[in-house]
């Protein structure tokens, strides 16, 4: 699981940091933001603790009006154990209860510039692309036909290789051997390649060549949303394989079903044109022309007409 | 699910570079089980050459072994003996 700290937020959006140093290294665990106006008011009973505490001008000039003694008790209520960050917008003055509260309680509190709504929307979109689950798996990612397609399959079944004759074929190489892959937002992953291994791709007998430098930028993207999954398996004369193209096989990654294709393999067989259909057959698929179930239909007719006129 | 897991530290002179990832590639190719490498929290394939250079492995890392399949055991001692030679 990824982890952000305060120190991250805080390097990201360049915050001023006022007081409760000790608790920078603090652990945001939910992109979900609070705004705490009810518990400036005394509400507390359902305190969002554990969120980042954002704090604009409706909030403080609220907190303004209270009586000493009051403001001192909410604001150390509001720096709890829990509590990651204490952010105050516009660049203003921090209240000396806080400060006090913060210091006491190693809460960090920290200042910015922007807007309250404008940060918001910029914290969680920051924290949300951080938090996102993710995972590595073992294959390639390429771009075929803008359908991020994943090839994967026992090592030494030639997924590197197909995948070069793919970019020879002009479409794009993400990631070779290894794809990390992050959830952005349910039911979309993002595939990229580990930072070392950008454009990079290992074939058996060359060694390690470099996609850009010898195909061009064209050849290359940083990172493609992945919606079609081909498993490369060596042709099992046991195994039946789909003939129809009727039933769509799903593959789960982190919470994503994506559609997955099990291609067998075996000399003579060209992969990389089978993969380049499938991507452009997914597509169909999608705008919504199934040729498949198109087929099965009319032979369907067919045979209801036969029996009609056998009952004759 | 079966599996075996072992914990080991990197003794490799120079860590997992090029050249030792290749021979450490080639060791795990060797045995029919599924074999992983983790560092902190992230698991490579251990036959997959590009995933275990990508982890950037230095001498004195700790990382984990992990194996499933018929040779699960050869695999993880024969793995685990290659990262701790000291040469």
């Amino acid at each position: 699981m990824a982890q952000v700290t305060t120190k991250d937020v805080m390097e990201k959006f360049k915050l001023t940091l006022v007081s409760g140093h000790e608790g920078i290294g603090r652990h945001i665990t939910t992109s979900d933001i609070s705004r705490p106006g009810l518990e400036m008011a005394g509400y507390f009973t359902h305190y969002p603790a554990n969120r980042v505490q954002l704090i604009g001008r409706t909030e403080l000039s609220f907190f303004e009006m209270l009586p000493p003694e009051l403001r001192q008790e909410r604001m150390m209520k509001l720096c709890s154990q829990e509590t990651p960050a204490i952010i105050i917008s516009r660049n203003m003055d921090v209240p000396q209860e806080l400060i006090d509260a913060s210091n006491e309680n190693n809460v960090p509190v920290l200042v910015t510039s922007m807007k309250t709504t404008r940060f918001s929307s910029r914290l969680t979109n920051y924290l949300e692309s951080k938090l996102a689950p993710s995972t590595a798996i073992h294959g390639v990612l390429v771009d075929v036909y803008g359908i991020g397609v994943l090839i994967i399959g026992k090592s030494g079944v030639g997924k590197s290789e197909t995948a070069l004759e793919l970019i020879k074929k002009g479409h794009r190489l993400v990631a070779d051997d290894c794809v990390e892959i992050r959830q952005e937002a349910e039911d979309i992953l993002i595939g990229s390649p580990p930072p070392l291994l950008e454009h990079l791709l290992e074939i058996r007998g060359i060694g390690i060549i470099n996609i850009m430098t010898l195909f061009g930028a064209s050849a290359v993207r940083p990172y493609k949303r992945i919606t079609l999954i081909v498993e490369l398996e060596t042709w099992d004369p046991n195994k039946t394989y789909d003939r129809l193209g009727l039933d769509e096989e799903k593959m789960k990654i982190i919470d994503t079903e994506i559609t997955k294709l099990t291609i067998p393999v075996r000399p003579g067989r060209n992969v990389s044109v089978i993969i380049e259909v499938a991507a452009m057959n997914y597509r169909l698929k999608r705008i919504g022309i199934n040729p498949a179930l198109e087929f099965s239909r009319r032979l369907d007719e067919v045979i209801a007409m036969h029996d009609e006129i056998d009952e004759y | 699910m079966k599996m075996v897991e072992t914990t080991v530290e990197v003794k490799l002179k120079t860590g997992l570079q090029a050249r030792q990832a290749a021979l450490f590639v080639q060791e795990a190719n060797r045995y029919k089980a599924d074999i992983f490498l983790q560092k902190d929290d992230k698991k490579v394939n251990a036959k997959s050459i590009m995933g275990i250079m990508s982890l950037a492995i230095a001498r004195g890392t700790t990382v984990k072994l992990i194996a499933e399949g018929n040779d699960e055991n050869e695999a993880i001692e024969g793995l685990s003996s290659f990262i701790q030679k000291e040469v």
